[in-house]
């Protein structure tokens, strides 16, 4: 076994407590630190800036040559396809849960309410970025028109993708769903949305990683909490793999 | 006086504690995209001004490829980095430890002060002598000063909800990829101090310097007290 041997010379103390680490994250209190810390960041975020600070804003030429497609690129159900073969005039958003008036919006009303245009910096967990404008209308605005009612807490965003078996799914807080650069885009870099970027519809939640911004939106729902929702956890990748549901950092 | 005070030993250890935690899950979270940019962007690894190797499991937290759990050990563990460093600057600075051990003079400067720091430098480390010669007030000043606070900076700078409450900081840092590529340059520099600094320790006598970082070491005659 010289490979172990060596290993060990070379990992030597380095990799004995770095096996702790991992024994001690899989098996409780260190989950519960990760727990903490991740609502201390959200907390600390939120005491340092306005909670209507907009994330920056870039002049056209600033933007990257193109926006990389992450997670799901194409997608493989007949449904999407005929949509996609439609030109997405069938698509329909529909906006339910917790509101008083539910709402069934196609690609037209999208294009007919109030517009926002914003050239904002894609970060990808990965920790990558790229620069590109969106263009679409305010959830906030969404959500009024449909009354979304006192009780409700979370915004969950459903998806027409399917990844890993599961279907895609992600939420945010009321602070940003009603965030003025929470848009719902239609539009990239003044073109119809391309699949591998989420067409017809996407999220663009502009303070958080990029798995936050939902793709190939199909429905918009207000909800009191997320523990019943899929795995409990808020979003597909924080189901699947415990990443971080406020993600922020 | 004792050789290192109380506060300074406290640290010293959680500090070390924290950039071992620090750097293995950084290593886990760089194998998640291994290209460096400068700038805003950077997504292309055509674009990259370089490409860094897989870190091998063995060196990293958790010991396997997981993006989302190194950041909770890695973000985690950023506060009491950060929060030990601000302390023990306070500290520092309050106490006249910066000013009478670290702060340099203009003589610090000069080479000659290095070449006899060098041609001293087994008898300055093993402690016999109270204070730190030029080399090393230089080095641990550059470490305290510039290294460990850039890798809170440019950490924070990476961090799409703080860049909300500090967009300069970003600014300064030449942009969200360019604070990234920083993140991973000063990394590699504390680890270059790391060793440099282990070395230091055992060829001037491992046990004595080890123990008086846990002990304070002996009572010494304070020369300008």
């Amino acid at each position: 076994m010289p490979d172990i041997k060596r290993r060990a010379l070379l990992a030597g103390l380095a990799a004995m407590p770095a096996a702790a680490c991992t024994e001690l994250a899989e098996t409780g209190p260190a989950r519960n630190v990760f727990d903490a810390a991740e609502d201390w960041h959200r907390t600390a975020h939120r005491a340092l800036a306005n909670r209507q600070a907009l994330a920056p804003e870039y002049a056209p030429e600033e933007r990257s040559p193109d926006i990389r497609g992450n997670g799901t690129r194409v997608i493989d159900t007949p449904e999407y396809k005929n949509a996609k073969a439609e030109g997405f005039s069938n698509w329909r958003l529909s906006v339910g849960g917790l509101v008083d008036t539910p709402l069934s919006l196609t690609m037209a009303d999208m294009h007919s309410l109030p517009q926002r245009t914003q050239i904002t910096r894609h970060d990808c967990v990965e920790g990558w970025s790229a620069i590109a404008q969106w263009r679409g209308p305010l959830l906030s605005d969404l959500l009024d028109m449909a009354m979304v009612r006192e009780e409700a807490n979370f915004i969950i965003f459903r998806c027409a993708d399917i990844l890993y078996g599961r279907d895609y799914y992600e939420s945010v807080d009321m602070v940003d769903a009603y965030h003025p650069q929470t848009i719902i885009a239609h539009e990239l870099n003044g073109a119809p949305l391309p699949e591998k970027n989420g067409a017809p519809l996407r999220m663009r939640i502009e303070r958080q990683l990029g798995y936050k911004h939902a793709k190939y939106l199909t429905a918009i729902e207000a909800v009191a909490s997320f523990d019943d929702i899929y795995g409990g956890k808020g979003g597909f990748w924080e189901d699947v793999g415990d990443y971080q549901w406020y993600a922020g950092i | 006086m004792k050789r290192h005070s109380l506060i300074t030993r406290i640290w010293h250890w959680i500090n070390a504690a924290a950039l071992a935690v620090l750097f293995m899950s950084g290593l886990n979270i760089s194998n998640a995209h291994r290209h460096l940019y400068w700038g805003n962007y950077g997504f292309d690894p055509a674009d990259a001004w370089m490409t860094v190797m897989r870190f091998p499991a063995w060196a990293t937290i958790p010991q396997r490829y997981d993006l989302a759990e190194a950041r909770d050990w890695h973000n985690t563990t950023a506060w009491v980095f950060a929060i030990g460093l601000l302390v023990m600057w306070i500290v520092s600075i309050v106490s006249k430890h910066f000013w009478r051990d670290i702060a340099t003079a203009k003589k610090d400067w000069s080479p000659a002060s290095w070449v006899a720091a060098t041609r001293d430098h087994k008898r300055a480390a093993s402690g016999e002598k109270r204070k730190y010669n030029s080399v090393q007030k230089i080095a641990y000043g550059t470490v305290l000063g510039i290294f460990l606070p850039m890798m809170v900076f440019t950490g924070l700078a990476i961090s799409p909800g703080f860049e909300v409450a500090a967009p300069w900081l970003v600014e300064i840092l030449g942009g969200r990829q360019s604070a990234r590529s920083l993140h991973f340059i000063f990394t590699w520099a504390l680890f270059a101090f790391f060793i440099v600094h282990i070395v230091m320790v055992l060829v001037s006598g491992p046990i004595t310097q080890i123990a008086a970082m846990i002990t304070g070491g002996k009572k010494q005659e304070a020369d300008d007290a």
